[in-house]
């Protein structure tokens, strides 16, 4: 057995399992665990979304699509970006794609190789690393400084650029951290790119879930649209993330690429998911916006509950993630997060599992019912208040 | 408070009572007492006239009946239909009382132990009110959701414990 296991080829054994499988494993096998750790939103799909899959299964929509996705849903997602201040030709520069994750793979696929260097600010979602390990370029951390709000700086990719470097890779609004780039600081990190002529994947996924400011698109920036790949979907803003339905948007050589790779591997994304997503796009906004203002009270309730207990957490300005400071405790993260899900029955994800940056640091999802969040917030104190008797 | 965030308030109690002060406070990002003033002040206007529980009362076996009753009536010079309503609505066993557009004006929910009770209070009090024409008596047989509340869903917790 072991000899066949061997066998394998190299890539897929040296690939490691994601950090959050242990604690997958672990939490799974317990009983009345609170979970803050699900990276998905509670509510289900808005009604009308869900009718419209029903209808398009009752009319029989049941075959392949065009590869690129139902050309009616690529027109809507280049209308819905364009309210983001970019212009893309819905039967060239858009791919509708099984989740965001498939884009991601894609991008990654048809922009670096072996011998390349991607760049990844870090701490990131956790298949980014992955991909590009399995594309054979090699992934290269840029950090994102608690110091710095977890905000990328524009120096910090400067300082890693080499001959090799290919691309970088970046998620705004973030996850793990909920913190946001603005206008400023996409532009500077914008000129940096220009400056070393590297191609950018920005994965905007969480765009609609941003509080208090408007969501800035990297593309839209000068120069940017002709060297980066756009990932977004439906999963997070319209509760969708079962449907498997994202996308990609870039310049239609980069597209053409990910398009011919995505017809030999995928065909085409679900048929009836891709109707839903039609009338997502068309009237989902009000749901989207009832969404948008609950996460927004819970991530008042979840920050104002982790600071009172003394653990320092910055108000997550996108997403649904707080990532609290949890060094006071003296515990490593995956230590901490170990102790609170034996002893406290809370489920967290620990930081370091989002790349050695996030060291330090816990993400607590806050896509859960308040009753909830504050069950757990107090379970917290509990354990933290025996840790220190 | 802004009147916006005074309707957030509203709109929050109203999905649920039984949320606390702190929680409430946290949620909108204001200070506790803030909270507190505007509650207080909104139940001494009479804005908020009480609080309760969603109950899903087919779930308890008790004996419960409720009617639906539409009411004609016909309108009384300057009072309108006002008077007719608070003549009905004294009633304890009457539970809502509403004056709707359409074929009929008002609408009653009456609650009683059997439906032989219901049917009685609506024969001899109800239809024997001054100014009302007609009752027309639907006894409720399953109810489905109440007040933004689905009563018949057993769905429950679908997603992974973890993801990324």
């Amino acid at each position: 057995m072991n000899a066949l296991r061997n066998r394998l080829a190299p890539l897929a054994r040296s690939l490691p399992p994601s950090g959050i499988r242990r604690f997958f494993d672990m939490a799974s096998t317990m009983k009345d665990v609170i979970s803050l750790g699900v990276g998905e939103p509670d509510f289900v799909t808005p009604w009308h979304i869900r009718e419209s899959g029903l209808h398009a299964l009752e009319r029989g929509v049941t075959s392949y699509t065009a590869n690129a996705g139902i050309f009616e849903l690529r027109q809507a997602i280049a209308r819905y970006l364009n309210g983001y201040g970019t212009f893309y030709h819905p039967e060239t520069e858009i791919l509708v794609t099984v989740g965001g994750s498939e884009a991601i793979d894609l991008a990654i696929r048809v922009l670096a190789g072996p011998g390349d260097e991607v760049l990844i600010a870090e701490p990131a979602y956790v298949s980014y690393r992955p991909l590009v390990h399995l594309s054979g370029a090699t992934p290269v951390s840029v950090p994102l400084r608690p110091e710095n709000g977890f905000r990328l700086d524009a120096n910090d990719v400067r300082a890693r650029i080499t001959p090799r470097t290919k691309a970088l890779i970046l998620c705004n609004p973030n996850n793990p951290t909920g913190s946001v780039l603005n206008r400023a600081q996409l532009e500077s990190i914008a000129q940096a790119v220009r400056d070393a002529d590297i191609f950018v994947v920005v994965d905007e996924i969480y765009a609609e879930l941003t509080y208090g400011q408007s969501h800035v698109s990297l593309p839209s920036l000068p120069g940017m649209q002709e060297r980066t790949v756009l990932i977004g979907g439906l999963s997070k803003a319209y509760a969708m993330t079962g449907w498997r339905l994202g996308y990609a948007a870039a310049p239609d050589f980069i597209l053409h690429a990910m398009l011919t790779v995505h017809q030999y591997t995928i065909l085409c994304a679900p048929a009836a998911a891709q109707v839903a997503g039609i009338e997502a796009l068309a009237h989902g906004g009000p749901a989207v916006l009832a969404m948008v203002a609950e996460y927004d009270a819970r991530r008042h309730l979840i920050t104002r509950g982790l600071n009172e207990l003394g653990l320092s957490c910055a108000l997550p300005q996108g997403a649904f993630y707080a990532f609290p400071d949890i060094r006071s405790t003296g515990l490593s993260s995956e230590q901490f997060a170990e102790e609170l899900l034996v002893r406290g029955r809370v489920a967290v994800v620990p930081g370091n599992v989002f790349g050695d940056q996030g060291e330090g640091f816990v993400r607590c999802s806050y896509a859960t019912s308040i009753g909830q969040i504050e069950q757990a917030l107090e379970r917290i104190r509990m354990m933290l208040s025996a840790g220190r008797d | 408070m802004s009147p916006t965030q005074r309707h957030e308030l509203l709109v929050r109690l109203h999905d649920d009572a039984k949320l606390s002060i702190t929680t409430l406070a946290a949620m909108m990002d204001v200070d506790p007492a803030d909270v507190e003033a505007t509650i207080a002040e909104l139940e001494a206007s009479g804005i908020i006239r009480g609080y309760c529980a969603v109950i899903n009362w087919d779930r308890i076996e008790r004996d419960r009946v409720r009617g639906i009753i539409e009411v004609k009536v016909a309108p009384q010079r300057e009072v309108g239909f006002d008077a007719v309503a608070r003549r009905i609505y004294q009633y304890p066993e009457v539970k809502d009382v509403t004056l709707v557009s359409g074929s009929y004006d008002l609408q009653v929910i009456v609650e009683g132990q059997r439906i032989q009770e219901v049917a009685r209070f609506v024969s001899e009090r109800l239809a024997t009110i001054e100014h009302v024409q007609s009752t027309t008596t639907h006894f409720v047989l399953k109810t489905y959701k109440v007040d933004g509340v689905v009563l018949d869903d057993d769905g429950g917790e679908q997603r992974l414990v973890i993801s990324p």
